[in-house]
C-alpha cells in the first residue's frame, strides 16, 4: 500500500494551479487536504502523474463575510470551522456538524472544498450545505460559475467538474435570527461513514424550508419545499409525514425498505431537533 | 528456606509496568523500526481470486533476479500442520502457490526492491495466468456433496469430523426442547501492529536471523527450520516489541519462509511489513462458527441435555502449529461450559473453504461456544418462564462439587460459579431493570438486560495436548535465573510478553522469593538464542507456566545463595535463611549483593566444597496437575436498542471475575478491559464478509469496523479469589476471558429488549441491519411500514 511515483507541485495562486490542471497529457489530481486522496493513492486506486497541492494558495484559505452570505475558500479546514476560526452565519449548524466529521486528525487537514469535490455521498458537508442552500464556485479556463451544491454532486464520487476546472469557494447564506436547523447522522461508531443523514432547515423570515436525505447511494435527496413534510401544523415535528418522506426517498431511488426506514427516521429526528432548538 | 517479607513489590502488588517507560514514550522497538544496512523491501504478488488453477506466472526477463516464484524454491517444504486426531486430512500450504490457488491473497511471487513502493511496482509487472475455478466460501455449502473441492485428493472438504455422545438418548423425551441456529462472523484479530519480518544471514554465526513479531519464537524456529531444511542451530528467531498478538502472531507464515529462503542467498537483509489490506484480506482471519444446537430441560429449568452440530470454517489450509481443527475439536469438549447436566452429544466439522486459514484469536473457540450455549440457556428460560439467572443457578457446577470432572471430563479445579453469577446479577440490579422496562423510555428505545457465565481453561499442558498430536505439545516450562555480580537478577524465559506485562510480573514473582528489588530484575525474552525452549505465549499460560518456572528457579537461587551465605557466616546450612534479600544466620547476615560479589569476583573467599552451580539455574516447571486452570467470570450488561435505527448502546457492564491469586491486579484489570473491548467488537461491529466468488469485502478499517474508545463502556469490575489448587501461589490464567462473554451477554440483553416482538438475534455481529430485519420479520406484527414503526414508538406492553 504505497503510491506509485508521482510529481508534486504546490502553486501559490489559483492561476498557477489552473495551468497545471490544464495539461491534459498527464493524469493530474488536486490535493486539498489529502484525507481521502491519501488512502486512495496508497491503495493505488488513483495513480496520477502529478499532484497539485492547493493548500499553499492564500486565496483559498480566505473567508469573506458579507451581509447575507459567508464565502469559504476551498481550503478552509473542518477544524477551522469547528474551532470558530471561520465566522459562523448558520446559528451553529456548520460548527456542530464540523465537530462530528471523522476524527480530529482528519479535521485538522481535511478541507471543505476537498470533501465536497470528493463527492462521497456520506460526507457531512454535502448534506448540511445542501440543507442550508449553499452554492459552490468553480473556476476554469472558461471563467467562473456558481451552482447549488446539490447540482455539483452528480453521483457517488462524481462532481460536476469540467476539464480544467477547480472548486475555489463555497457560499453559505446567512440564516435569520429565527431560523432553526437540525442534523442527525446515523452511524455505528464515532468517525464512521454515515449510513443515513437527515438535515433540515426552517427559516421563515427568508421563506426557506429545506430538507435533505443524505448518505444515499448517490447524490443527496433534497426537498426544497420541506413544509409539506411537516403536515398541517407550522411547528416542526408536530406532524412529520413519515409516509410522504418514505415516498420521497423511494422516488429518489432508494429501493431497500430498511435503508428508507433509517433515512426517514434520521430526517424526522433532524426535524425534531429543529423544533427543540 | 526463603521467607517472605512484604515490600509492596511482590505477588499481589499493583506495580506500575516497567515496559511502559519505553512503550509510552514511543521508544519501543518493533519489527518495522529495525533498520539494517543494505536492507531491501519485499512486496508479494497475491492471488486475486479465491480458487483457480495456476497456468502460468510470467515474470519479465529483466526482473528475474528480483522476483521469486514457486519454481525457484527448490527443496523448500510446504507448511504442514497435521493433527494426530483420527481422520484428520492434512493440507500442504505452499510457500508460493503452484498448481492451484485456494484463497484470495495467497502468495504467488515475491518481489524485492529498494523500497516497498518500488517492490509494489515490480509486483504490478508480474502477469498471472489463472484459470478460475468455482469457489466455495460458505462452510455449510462446502460440507455438501458436490461442492467444489479445495484439496481434490480428499474427496470432500472436511479437515476433520468429530463425534461425542454421552447418554443423549436419555434426554430426548424432555418436556422442554429449544433448538436454535447460531453463528459468529468471521473476524480479523486486528492487533495495532500487523505482521512483519526482517531476515538476514549471519555469516559469522552461520545463522539465518529472522526478526518477526511473534508470540512463540521457538515454535517458529522449529517450523522454519523444517521448511528450509536447516538445523535448529542455524536459525535464530528474535521477536522484539510486539504490538499485540491475540493469536495471529502465533503462526508460522509462508511469508516468513519466503524471506528466510531469500535471505540465505541474496547477501543483504530483506524485510516485509504487512499492510492492513494484506492483514484483513489475506492473513488475519478467525472466529467463524456455526451451531445447530438443542437444549433439553425440564419445566423447572433444569438442564437435561445438549445436542449440537457445530461447524467451523477453517479456511483453505491447516496453519502451523495449531492446525485446522484447533477450534472445532475444542468446541466439542468445552461447549458444556460450567454447567452440570447428564446428556450430551456433539458432532463437529472443520471445513475447508476458499478463504484464509482460520487462526487462533483470544478466547479460541470459547467465544463462539459461550455465545451458543448462553443464548440457548436464555431461550430455555423464556420457554419455562423463569429469569435466566435462575435457570443458570439451577445448573451451574456448585462449589461443594470441586474439584469437578464434567461431562466431557474437563477437570474444574476450584471456584464458586453461582456466587460469581449472584454478584453480577446483584450489581447490575435485575429488579430495577425489570421495573424500568415496564415504563416507556422517553427516547423510545427498548431496554434489555443480559448476562453470561463461562470458564476459561488456561495453561493446559501435556496431558491435554498430547492427544491432539499437533506439531507442538507443551511440557515442562523452563526458566533461567542468574544473579549478576552486582546482586541483580536476570530471568530468561521462552514465552514472549506483548501486552501480558511479564517484564513486570515475572520479576514480581522472583522478588517475592528472593527479595531483590524489582528494578534490579531484568526479564530476557523473545530471542531463541538467549532463552530456554518454550511453546510460547498462548492459551492463557504465561502466568501459570512461566510464572511457576520463575518461582521454581528463584527458589533454587535462594538455596544456592543460602549455601554461599552459610559459608560466609560460618554457619551450617540449616541455620541460615534468606529473608528480605539477605541470608541471615545465628551470628549475623550477609546480603545477596555480597553473596553475588563473592561468587563472581572474590571466589578466593569460598571453600573448595562450594556448590559449583554458583548462582545460575535453569529448571522446568509443571503444575501439580496439568489439565489446566479454570478461571471464570460472570458478565452482565444493560443495553438500549433503538427500534427505528437498530442501534445498540451499552448502558452498563459488570464483570465478576475469579482469576485465583492475581500477581498484579492492575495488570489483570487491563487484560480484562482489553478483552472486553475485543468481545464488544465481536458482538456489535466486526465482520469479514465475502461475496459469492470468495472475494473478501472488507479491505480497510472503513469496511471492517473496530470499536473505538467511544464505543467501549467503563465496566464495573469485581474480583473473587479462589486459589488454584495446583499452581504456584494459586494463580489461574485469565488472559483471554474478557473476550469470551461479551457476545453472549450483549446478545442476551438485546434479545431481552426485543422479546416484545417475539424475535431473537442469533448471529454476530448484531448490526443495526440485523436488528431491523429481525423486528421487521417479527411474527407478531403484520404491517412493517414506516407508520407502523412510528406508532410502535412509545407503545409498551
Amino acid at each position: 500500500m504505497k503510491p506509485v511515483n508521482f510529481d508534486y507541485v504546490r502553486p501559490r495562486d489559483v492561476e498557477g494551479a489552473l495551468r497545471f490542471i490544464a495539461n491534459d497529457e498527464r493524469a493530474v489530481k488536486i490535493m486539498a487536504g489529502g484525507q481521502s486522496l491519501g488512502p486512495m493513492l496508497n491503495m493505488r486506486l488513483v495513480q496520477p502523474d502529478l499532484i497539485v497541492d492547493i493548500t499553499g494558495i492564500e486565496e483559498l484559505r480566505q473567508v469573506e463575510e458579507k451581509n447575507d452570505t459567508v464565502v469559504f475558500g476551498a481550503c478552509i479546514t473542518h477544524a477551522d470551522i469547528e474551532d470558530g476560526r471561520a465566522p459562523d452565519v448558520t446559528r451553529g449548524a456548520l460548527r456542530t456538524v464540523a465537530r462530528g466529521i471523522a476524527y480530529r486528525a482528519v479535521r485538522n487537514r481535511g478541507t471543505i472544498g476537498g470533501s465536497i469535490t470528493h463527492a462521497d455521498p456520506s460526507a457531512d458537508w454535502i448534506s448540511i450545505l445542501a440543507a442550508l442552500g449553499a452554492t459552490v464556485t468553480l473556476r476554469g479556463p472558461e471563467g467562473s460559475r456558481s451552482i447549488p451544491i446539490e447540482n455539483y454532486i452528480m453521483g457517488a464520487l462524481e462532481a460536476d467538474l469540467r476539464p480544467g476546472e477547480m472548486l475555489v469557494s463555497v457560499t453559505v447564506p446567512r440564516l435569520s435570527a429565527a431560523a432553526r436547523w437540525g442534523y442527525y447522522k446515523s452511524c455505528r461508531k464515532t468517525g464512521e461513514f454515515a449510513h443515513a443523514i437527515g438535515a433540515f432547515l426552517i427559516d421563515p423570515e427568508r421563506d426557506v424550508c429545506r430538507a435533505v436525505f443524505g448518505a444515499t447511494e448517490s447524490r443527496p435527496i433534497v426537498v426544497a419545499d420541506a413544509r409539506r413534510l411537516l403536515g398541517d401544523s407550522s411547528a416542526p415535528s408536530a406532524g412529520f409525514d413519515s409516509r410522504l418522506a418514505d415516498e420521497l426517498v423511494e422516488a429518489g431511488g432508494m429501493a431497500d425498505p430498511i435503508d428508507r426506514q433509517i433515512h426517514v427516521a434520521a430526517l424526522r429526528r433532524a426535524v425534531e431537533q429543529a423544533g427543540a432548538a | 528456606m526463603a521467607a517472605q517479607v512484604s515490600s509492596g513489590q511482590g505477588v499481589g502488588a499493583s506495580l506500575q509496568r516497567k515496559e511502559d517507560d519505553r512503550l509510552l514514550r514511543g521508544r519501543g522497538q518493533f519489527v518495522a523500526d529495525i533498520r539494517l544496512a543494505g536492507m531491501k523491501d519485499v512486496a508479494f504478488v497475491r492471488s486475486p481470486i479465491a480458487h483457480g488453477r495456476v497456468r502460468g506466472v510470467h515474470v519479465p526477463e529483466e526482473l528475474r533476479d528480483r522476483v521469486v516464484v514457486a519454481a525457484d524454491l527448490e527443496g523448500v517444504k510446504p507448511i504442514q500442520a497435521v493433527s494426530g486426531l483420527q481422520g484428520f486430512k492434512p493440507s500442504d500450504q505452499p510457500i508460493l502457490a503452484y498448481e492451484k490457488v485456494r484463497q484470495v491473497g495467497e502468495l504467488i511471487a515475491m518481489c524485492i526492491a529498494d523500497t516497498r513502493a518500488h517492490a509494489e511496482d515490480l509486483a504490478a509487472l508480474v502477469e498471472l495466468d489463472l484459470e478460475e475455478l468455482p469457489a466455495v466460501h460458505d462452510m455449510l455449502a462446502a460440507r455438501q456433496p458436490g461442492a467444489p473441492l479445495l484439496h481434490e485428493q480428499w474427496g470432500d472438504n472436511i479437515f476433520l469430523e468429530t463425534f461425542v455422545d454421552v447418554n443423549m438418548e436419555a434426554a430426548l423425551d424432555a418436556p422442554i426442547k429449544v433448538t436454535r441456529e447460531i453463528s459468529t462472523a468471521r473476524q480479523s484479530m486486528a492487533p495495532m501492529e500487523g505482521r512483519g519480518t526482517v531476515a538476514y544471514w549471519d555469516n559469522r554465526m552461520g545463522q539465518l536471523v529472522l526478526y518477526t513479531g511473534c508470540q512463540m519464537p521457538h515454535i517458529v524456529r522449529t517450523g522454519l527450520a523444517e521448511c528450509l531444511g536447516l538445523d535448529h542451530h542455524q536459525v535464530r528467531i528474535i521477536s522484539p516489541d510486539v504490538g499485540g498478538g491475540f493469536g495471529y502472531k502465533g503462526i508460522l507464515l509462508p511469508e516468513d519462509v519466503c524471506l528466510g529462503w531469500f535471505a540465505m542467498r541474496c547477501g543483504h537483509p530483506v524485510r516485509w511489513i504487512e499492510d492492513r489490506r494484506e492483514h484483513l484480506t489475506a492473513g488475519a482471519n478467525c472466529r467463524e462458527h456455526h451451531y445447530r444446537i438443542t437444549g433439553y430441560a425440564d419445566r423447572d429449568g433444569r438442564l437435561l441435555g445438549i445436542d449440537c452440530e457445530a461447524t467451523v470454517d477453517s479456511g483453505a489450509y491447516s496453519s502451523y502449529p495449531f492446525s485446522a481443527c484447533l477450534e472445532a475439536a475444542q468446541v466439542a469438549s468445552i461447549l458444556p461450559g460450567p454447567y452440570d447436566f447428564p446428556s450430551y452429544r456433539c458432532r463437529t466439522w472443520s471445513v475447508a473453504t476458499n478463504k484464509c486459514p482460520i487462526l487462533p484469536y483470544r478466547g479460541v473457540a470459547r467465544t463462539g461456544v459461550c455465545y451458543a450455549m448462553e443464548l440457548v440457556i436464555d431461550a430455555i428460560a423464556r420457554e419455562v418462564g423463569m429469569e435466566p439467572h435462575e435457570v443458570r443457578l439451577k445448573n451451574l457446577v456448585r462449589p461443594e462439587q470441586m474439584p469437578f470432572d464434567n461431562i466431557t471430563r474437563k477437570h474444574f479445579d476450584s471456584g464458586d460459579y453461582p456466587e460469581a453469577l449472584r454478584r453480577a446479577i446483584a450489581a447490575i440490579d435485575v429488579p430495577a431493570i425489570r421495573a424500568r422496562q415496564a415504563r416507556p423510555e422517553p427516547d423510545g428505545r427498548l431496554i434489555g438486560v443480559g448476562h453470561a457465565i463461562y470458564c476459561e481453561q488456561g495453561a493446559h499442558g501435556t496431558s491435554v495436548y498430547a492427544g491432539w498430536g499437533i506439531p507442538m505439545v507443551p511440557g515442562h516450562e523452563q526458566a533461567t535465573a542468574r544473579m549478576t555480580p552486582d546482586g541483580g537478577l536476570e530471568l530468561r524465559v521462552g514465552v514472549h510478553s506483548h501486552g501480558q506485562s511479564m517484564e513486570t510480573t515475572l520479576p514480581q514473582i522472583a522478588h517475592e522469593i528472593l527479595g531483590i528489588d524489582v528494578a534490579k530484575i531484568k526479564l530476557v525474552h523473545g530471542d531463541t538464542e538467549y532463552t530456554p525452549y518454550s511453546t510460547g505465549s498462548w492459551g492463557s499460560r504465561c502466568a501459570v507456566m512461566a510464572g511457576g518456572a520463575v518461582a521454581t528457579a528463584s527458589r533454587e537461587i535462594a538455596k544456592l545463595a543460602e549455601g554461599i551465605g552459610a559459608h560466609l557466616l560460618q554457619a551450617k546450612i540449616d541455620q541460615v535463611e534468606l529473608v528480605g534479600g539477605a541470608v541471615v544466620g545465628p551470628s549475623g547476615s550477609v546480603t545477596l549483593e555480597e553473596i553475588a560479589r563473592t561468587w563472581y569476583r572474590r571466589p578466593q573467599n569460598l571453600p573448595d566444597g562450594v556448590d559449583p552451580r554458583g548462582l545460575e539455574v535453569t529448571i522446568g516447571h509443571k503444575p501439580v496437575r496439568d489439565s489446566g486452570t479454570f478461571s471464570y467470570a460472570a458478565h452482565a450488561a444493560v443495553v438500549a436498542v433503538d427500534p427505528e435505527l437498530g442501534d445498540i448502546e451499552i448502558l452498563d457492564y459488570v464483570i465478576v471475575e475469579d482469576g485465583g491469586k492475581l500477581i498484579n491486579p492492575m495488570v489483570v484489570d487491563g487484560q480484562i478491559f482489553g478483552g472486553l473491548a475485543q468481545g464488544i467488537g465481536t458482538a456489535l461491529y466486526e465482520e469479514m464478509n465475502f461475496d459469492a466468488s470468495g472475494q473478501p469485502l472488507a479491505s480497510t478499517f472503513a469496511d471492517y469496523l473496530l470499536p473505538g474508545p467511544t464505543e467501549i463502556p467503563a465496566p464495573r469490575l469485581e474480583h473473587m479469589e479462589t486459589l488454584a489448587p495446583y499452581t504456584e501461589f494459586g494463580v489461574k490464567g485469565i488472559g483471554e476471558g474478557g473476550a469470551i462473554a461479551p457476545p453472549a451477554v450483549i446478545g442476551n440483553a438485546v434479545n431481552d429488549a426485543l422479546k416484545r416482538y417475539g424475535v431473537e438475534l442469533l448471529h454476530t455481529p448484531m448490526t443495526p441491519r440485523r436488528v431491523l430485519e429481525a423486528i421487521r420479520n417479527a411474527p407478531v406484527r403484520e404491517d412493517r411500514g414506516p407508520e407502523a414503526m412510528e406508532n410502535m414508538r412509545g407503545e409498551f406492553a
